[in-house]
């Protein structure tokens, strides 16, 4: 298990890294450069709680080995804001719309949103539940997911 | 507990005694909260500083013994304070369980936070608003009477500036005990009570800010994983830890006891894949597998077991050998449901100089460390446990468990910092379920459609295995070499929840059945309420359509309760507005929460199409006394419906003698985003009655509303859950 150096780039800073090639993601993100938005769920990219953007696509960041990241550019929920202490919209519209119970979902449903909104400004509602498939909420907080994302502007 | 003016109480008491005078306050308000009876937690703990600190920076600081959940507690709490001492929310820390800071309040549970903590903290805020005037009149020696109070500081009409409560206190604190009656703000002064106010975590989780257990980071802190046998039971025979540590060279330590196999690691990866590799070679022995039993018999092996019984209620005539009389009957089953965290659980520790700390997301810190104590004997005083919101838990799940392999952990390599989450599998398989429960229901009508006769039987494996101070309800105790056992069945009480029907019927007899099942089994989110309501609520409609009844009439018919009348009669104009398409169905239910607590009807849409259900819509009704936060109850009933939902359509553990083979989400699905349903809740506020907590209100109701939709919509009674399975 030899471990190998990486360049990578999270929220528009390159970050030099020493792993094992096949590490997840995730464990770069929260463990080296202690990001707290990406978190463990499943493991099997089946829930959403780790999700990250690469190159603006929605990815599930506990499957994706660290040699396979690439020169692509990592945005985790800690950089979806431009700058500062503002947040992104859809951040703003999830803690406006108090669209969350435990929150811990609330990463994979905030990152899955900018996604969507990239794509499609104007979703319908069926969009919307699309969009948001792979993110699994236990605490039932779809119903104000949606509405938040529908107030984004 | 029945309201009751202060004049009422002067009466029934005959005496007042509290440590202010009552001097300025107006003579009798319109109508004082109901005082005869303080908060739980505040009888346990009536001190005022038990429950709040005034900060010299002008701050308050209020400890709740309860942990944050998702319910939003911390808010809740904060409002009560900045309430009764007429201060801004911003000026207001919640402190949360602590072994070393706040009351102990046993567990969050039970839709009791509010009702317990949050009250006594209204309270003990309350009495401290009225011994800090008391204490600024005197200090600024002019009368009560007039002063102001906002935001820290005290005055009288004609300084708008003040003194501040630092001033007033002058370094003493406020250590008296909080007796009755405590004169809460008038319900037309209110301003923070009752309101929508924002979870202001939410905001801090938006934005990515470290909120939870699963964050916390310390240097030197090493990973830990712990190697669950391949089932229940299993004894760990032979682990090559030369092979193991050849294989992972950067493992700092493998810790064995036992059959309790611990790895731990700077390096998080490694110890995955370590736990990976010794799940695969390790060797054990099985020697107590899982029955073998097919998964549909699973009601028939269930009712098969030994049992202990115990009469309920046994009111009325039985009518049992009158052979002329016709029963109505009807037996539904509930399997195994799991708690499912999104987050697994996770705990860090830190054992140090005979110390040891340890950091959960818990709902009781106290008992876990009395039952820490016991596991690694050590005196309670010598560990302290400290509360961190994890992912959302809906009852006892790995949270205390986990908690107990890093204590065992940390204990065996200790120094420095360990942090510890499960894997997925082993959420899934080790988390203690929701019993699966088999009920019958038997009933007879009058000649108008009346029930007579209820005669209902519920068998079900207990609701409770919380570790309460014992250790040998945590996880690991019983695979230690010296290994600690509780086989005690713990509180019978969960099984029955809501198992006497709320309706009026003259005549009625419940039995509850206790067996002990295959699976490791604890509280779950409204406990046997969830199963009881369904049964009973699918009942109801069933025999409104014997009784040829619409299925509103036939409960209302049965209710005496006004307030219960009312959730039901406003929930009829909700539905009766909506939109029927074709092919739908509209399906009702009603329950009163532990028949004490927060009253809930709830009304669902569904469509049969194609065989599959469409969940659409989902209405509910609440009235949960005073609402403290009326969206946080909107919130806890949305979701609570959702999840409710997710349980009734989909959701079942599977298991094989092998071990539990509900895994992943994908052998134990759940409601994803296409699944949910659009979902309205109205509130019944009702401001001059005692807030009933709400939290588990809508899990029965919601269960039953929609197994009675599918059948209004299809003809298709389902009675055993999972519905989309048994279509």
């Amino acid at each position: 298990m030899d471990t190998t150096t990486f360049r990578i780039s999270v929220n528009r800073n390159a970050h030099i890294v020493e792993a094992d090639p096949a590490t997840p993601l995730l464990y770069i993100l929260r463990n080296t450069l202690e990001l707290n938005g990406p978190r463990f769920g499943c493991g099997m990219a089946q829930c959403g709680a780790c999700m990250v953007l690469i190159d603006g696509k929605p990815v599930p960041s506990c499957s994706l080995p660290v040699r396979a990241v690439g020169e692509a550019e990592i945005t985790t929920l800690e950089g979806l804001a431009p700058a500062g202490d503002t947040l992104h919209p859809v951040q703003q519209a999830f803690a406006e719309e108090q669209a969350a119970q435990c929150g811990y979902c609330l990463n994979g449903a905030i990152i899955s949103a900018v996604a969507l909104l990239r794509h499609s400004p104007n979703p319908t509602e069926e969009e919307i539940r699309k969009g948001m498939q792979r993110v699994l909420c236990r605490c039932g907080a779809h119903a104000r997911m949606i509405r938040a994302i529908q107030q984004v502007k | 507990m029945n309201p009751q003016t202060r004049r009422n109480f002067l009466k029934t008491t005959g005496c007042l005694t509290i440590g202010f005078s009552l001097a300025g306050m107006s003579a009798f308000p319109e109508l004082l909260h109901p005082v005869q009876e303080l908060p739980g937690g505040l009888r346990r703990h009536p001190a005022v500083n038990a429950w709040l600190e005034i900060l010299p920076d002008g701050r308050l600081r209020v400890f709740t013994g309860k942990i944050e959940l998702g319910q939003g507690i911390r808010t809740a709490v904060a409002q009560m304070a900045a309430e009764e001492l007429s201060m801004s929310m911003d000026l207001i820390q919640v402190v949360i369980a602590d072994t070393d800071r706040t009351p102990d309040e046993g567990y969050t549970a039970g839709s009791g936070s509010v009702v317990n903590s949050a009250m006594s903290v209204r309270y003990a805020a309350a009495y401290a608003r009225q011994k800090l005037l008391e204490l600024a009149a005197e200090y600024l020696d002019v009368p009560i009477t007039g002063l102001w109070i906002e935001n820290g500081r005290i005055g009288t009409a004609n300084d708008t500036r003040g003194i501040s409560f630092d001033t007033v206190l002058d370094g003493r604190r406020i250590t008296d005990t909080v007796r009755p009656p405590v004169q809460l703000k008038a319900r037309s002064d209110r301003r923070v009570i009752g309101k929508p106010v924002a979870r202001k975590d939410i905001y801090y989780m938006a934005a990515a800010e470290p909120v939870f257990i699963h964050n916390m980071r310390f240097p030197g802190m090493v990973h830990a994983r712990v190697v669950r046998p391949p089932s229940y039971g299993a004894v760990l025979k032979r682990m090559e830890e030369n092979l193991l540590k050849k294989e992972f060279p950067k493992l700092e330590s493998v810790v064995r006891d036992g059959s309790f196999l611990g790895v731990l690691s700077e390096d998080e990866y490694t110890v995955i894949k370590a736990q990976e590799y010794l799940k695969k070679n390790a060797e054990w022995d099985q020697e107590k597998p899982i029955p073998e039993i097919e998964n549909e018999k699973l009601p028939e092996y269930l009712l098969s077991l030994p049992a202990t019984d115990e009469t309920v209620e046994n009111e009325g005539s039985d009518p049992e050998n009158d052979t002329d009389i016709e029963w109505i009957e009807s037996s539904y089953f509930k399997p195994y449901i799991m708690h499912g965290a999104i987050g697994p659980s996770c705990a860090l520790g830190l054992y140090k100089e005979d110390r040891l700390f340890i950091w959960t997301h818990s709902q009781g810190v106290f008992p876990l460390r009395e039952a820490l104590s016991g596991l690694l004997d050590i005196p309670a005083e010598h560990i302290h446990v400290q509360g961190v919101p994890g992912s959302g838990c809906y009852g006892h799940n790995g949270a205390d468990d986990v908690a107990a392999d890093v204590a065992l952990l940390a204990r065996a390599f200790p120094g420095r910092h360990i942090r510890l989450q499960w894997s997925r599998t082993e959420e899934h398989q080790w988390e203690p379920y929701g019993s699966a429960m088999i009920l019958r229901n038997r009933a007879i009508l009058s000649d108008r459609g009346r029930i007579t006769h209820w005669k209902y039987d519920l068998w079900s494996d207990t609701h409770s295995q919380r570790p309460g101070g014992s250790a040998g309800k945590l996880l690991p105790a019983s695979y230690l070499r010296k290994p600690v056992t509780d086989n005690s069945f713990g509180f019978s009480g969960g099984g029955y929840r809501n198992a006497i029907p709320y309706y009026q019927i003259p005549n009625r007899y419940v039995k509850a059945h206790f067996f002990r099942g295959p699976l490791r089994v604890s509280a779950l989110r409204a406990l046997g309420a969830y199963a009881n309501l369904f049964a009973m609520e699918c009942f109801m409609d069933e025999l409104a359509v014997h009784a040829a009844k619409d299925p509103y009439e036939f409960r209302l018919m049965h209710l005496n309760d006004p307030r219960a009348r009312e959730v039901m009669q406003k929930l009829r104009n909700r539905t009766s507005t909506a939109s029927h398409p074709e092919d739908t169905g509209i399906g009702i239910a009603f329950s009163r929460y532990k028949n004490t607590a927060a009253y809930c009807a709830v009304a669902a849409r569904v469509a049969v199409k194609d065989g599959k259900i469409q969940l659409q819509k989902m209405w509910s009704v609440i009235d949960a006394g005073e609402t403290i936060n009326p969206d946080g109850l909107k919130n806890q009933t949305e979701g609570g419906m959702i999840q409710s939902a997710s349980w009734t359509l989909r959701e079942e553990v599977t298991f094989t003698p092998e071990g539990i083979s509900s895994t992943d989400w994908n052998s134990y699905p759940i409601f994803r985003f296409g699944d949910v349903p659009e979902v309205e809740v109205t509130i019944i506020d009702r401001p001059d009655t005692p807030p009933l907590g709400a939290g588990e209100a809508a899990q029965g109701p919601a269960a039953a509303a929609v197994a009675n939709a599918v059948f209004h919509a299809c003809g298709k009674r389902i009675r055993r859950l999972p519905l989309e399975k048994y279509l």
